[in-house]
């Protein structure tokens, strides 16, 4: 029998991290930005009770829109509640509806994707028309007209932001799913007579995940934007939850010129948060599907 | 589209070839339709790929399928595997007729029938480890339900098909061709089938590792007692391992005959061009060999000609090969050729 080649050499995987992490961003310094941004939100939501200086709900008469100083560094607002807090803890309520969200509705678009491509033929048909349909909502007014009907709250935003995902994600996925259902290991797998749900969540969604952790991605900037635009519709997160998109609305209106603090850092805190996502996205994207590009 | 195809269809058993029938295939057609329209399709034309062919297959034999590209080879084997679902025609195993199984009823069939890919690339999924790959298909089938001895099983079907068990905990791309095809082999061996369907399945490997591998598919036939059905397009390769071969072109079989048979006496105008076209490696004989290059083009699948699909192509063709097509009839005994003028 034929003797056994040597182990191939696995190349750059043997570098030390920092060489790596170096590399990563000499080639993706956009996307490394990117990457800062979520990992500075992620701590900021874990380690929110340590690094705020103040309680986010407990509101001060004294110190009643005093601009930022040494005490309050991005001032407080209308209740005298600290904004450089509310925005730490406010990461925290954007990281957990946008990541449920994406990830509930990115996960349900892979497999309805995936089964989609798989089954074909009508079932094919009806799942993209039904995909179709949910599409042709603009994000935001499915989203309104999802809160409008369960009413305002936390879970009903993340539910009302998680229904427009699915379809999307669906349709990047199925595109992927067409091409792998072609690939002979899938043809292998039903000549070994498995049966459906395993072929699908084994042989195919594996090899879907590019585009899915893109998506995935993408989403969670989307759904934070989402979680802000519902909240300051005041039909998304409710008082007194810190939530980047009610300190908007309570400073926006109100204070634009007066307190220019109270809205301002809020909608820079989203704005970074969405610009990083979105540039981790695009980044993650190039590495893992560079195919996808043009999309 | 009116079906002008009317082949030989109920051919009698190949009763002049030593062995037992093992698999019947009778007047087998698949035709994918070419449809149009996003809800309501509308089939607009019928690609026929394979157009009503029927032949045996013995126990213990390697029957190889040759013909060139596109010629429906493949799909044959697909459509044994029920990877397609035929259009029309029987595939009898073991008394049954897959085609007219359920998937839930043609569980304990897959058992039996296997099929080893051309790609060693595209056949392994990239996101497995070769030994979960090997594992799997014992533990849906529920053949060793053991975990430590199916561990071992899998070991074993890595080095008879002369992998290190090392290569378990490996991923396919970690893997050169030649190994990938052994484990594509091991994984089609790992159900214990008694028949392998081997799709081009060296043709895509070097020549050194090619020669390997018909090594071991020999070797496993022996061992394990296997019937093949070796499909390529590779004639000095089925020469070598089959023991009957049979000449596909535009969905239909032109000839069957036993190998030697057919390479030293081809009767089929089609089978005599296509060994024509072998060339020789000695170069002074090759310089002084006559080709003969068969005119025109494969007509397309969608519209085949009328008659013997060949006559367009076929320097022997009288006016009765447009209309009327050809009977599968036994020139000899176990020599069967699709032509009237031979």
């Amino acid at each position: 029998m034929a003797a056994i080649d040597q182990t191939i050499d696995i190349g750059d995987l043997q570098k030390p991290w920092y060489a790596r992490l170096f590399e990563m961003v000499r080639h993706q310094p956009l996307g490394s930005a990117g990457a800062l941004v979520v990992l500075l939100m992620v701590l900021a939501t874990i380690f929110a009770n340590f690094i705020s200086p103040y309680d986010p709900e407990a509101a001060s008469w004294k110190h009643q829109l005093s601009p930022p100083d040494a005490n309050f560094w991005l001032g407080t607002d209308a209740f005298g509640r600290d904004i450089l807090t509310r925005i730490i803890f406010g990461a925290r309520t954007a990281l957990f509806v946008g990541f449920t969200a994406a990830f509930v509705g990115a996960t349900s678009g892979l497999v309805l994707g995936v089964a989609s491509a798989y089954f074909g033929g009508r079932f094919d048909i009806i799942v993209q028309r039904l995909v179709d349909i949910v599409m042709a909502f603009p994000l935001i007014v499915l989203a309104l007209a999802v809160v409008a009907t369960l009413g305002a709250g936390t879970v009903n935003v993340i539910i009302a932001i998680t229904i427009p995902f699915i379809p999307q994600c669906a349709r990047v996925v199925r595109s992927s799913a067409l091409a792998i259902r072609e690939i002979p290991y899938v043809d292998a797998a039903r000549a070994l007579g498995f049966g459906h749900f395993r072929i699908i969540m084994r042989h195919m969604v594996p090899n879907v995940m590019a585009p899915y952790l893109i998506m995935l991605t993408t989403f969670v900037g989307q759904a934070i934007l989402l979680e802000a635009s519902l909240s300051y519709l005041g039909m998304g997160v409710q008082e007194p939850t810190p939530a980047w998109g009610l300190m908007l609305q309570g400073g926006a209106e109100e204070f634009a010129e007066s307190a220019p603090w109270v809205p301002i850092f809020p909608g820079l805190a989203i704005t970074l948060a969405v610009f990083g996502f979105n540039l981790f996205g695009d980044a993650l994207r190039d590495v893992l599907d560079p195919r996808l590009r043009s999309r | 589209m009116t079906d002008t195809q009317q082949t030989s269809s109920a051919l009698p058993a190949d009763r002049s070839v030593a062995g037992d029938s093992f698999l019947q295939i009778r007047n087998l057609k698949m035709h994918f339709p070419v449809t149009e329209g996003a809800i309501v399709q509308r089939v607009i034309a019928q690609v026929k790929a394979v157009d009503g062919i029927s032949f045996d297959l013995l126990k213990g034999e390697t029957l190889g399928l040759v013909g060139e590209s596109g010629c429906g080879k493949t799909t044959v084997g697909r459509c044994i595997l029920q990877l397609e679902r035929v259009t029309e025609g029987e595939i009898v195993f073991d008394g049954q007729d897959l085609t007219q199984l359920t998937q839930k009823e043609l569980v304990p069939v897959r058992e039996k029938i296997q099929v080893i890919f051309q790609d060693p690339y595209s056949s392994l999924n990239p996101r497995m480890k070769i030994g979960d790959m090997l594992e799997e298909p014992m533990k849906v089938h529920g053949i060793i339900t053991d975990a430590a001895k199916r561990k071992e099983r899998m070991r074993e079907l890595l080095s008879v098909c002369g992998l290190d068990p090392k290569f378990a905990d490996r991923y396919p791309h970690e893997m050169s061709g030649g190994q990938r095809q052994r484990v594509g082999i091991a994984r089609a061996l790992a159900l214990d089938p008694e028949f392998i369907i081997c799709d081009e399945a060296v043709s895509a490997l070097d020549v050194s590792i090619q020669a390997q591998v018909i090594n071991l598919l020999e070797d496993l036939r022996e061992k394990f007692d296997l019937t093949y059905l070796f499909i390529a397009h590779d004639l000095s390769v089925v020469r070598h391992i089959s023991n009957r071969v049979a000449v596909m072109y535009l969905g239909n079989l032109v000839e069957l005959a036993d190998g030697d048979e057919l390479f030293n006496n081809p009767t089929h105008p089609y089978t005599r061009a296509l060994l024509d076209a072998v060339p020789i490696p000695d170069p002074v004989v090759e310089e002084d060999r006559e080709h003969k290059v068969i005119k025109g083009e494969v007509p397309s699948p969608m519209n085949p000609p009328s008659g013997c699909v060949f006559h367009p192509r076929c320097p022997l063709a009288v006016d009765s090969c447009r209309t009327s097509v050809p009977e599968f009839r036994e020139l000899t005994s176990g020599h069967r050729v699709a032509c009237t003028e031979v």
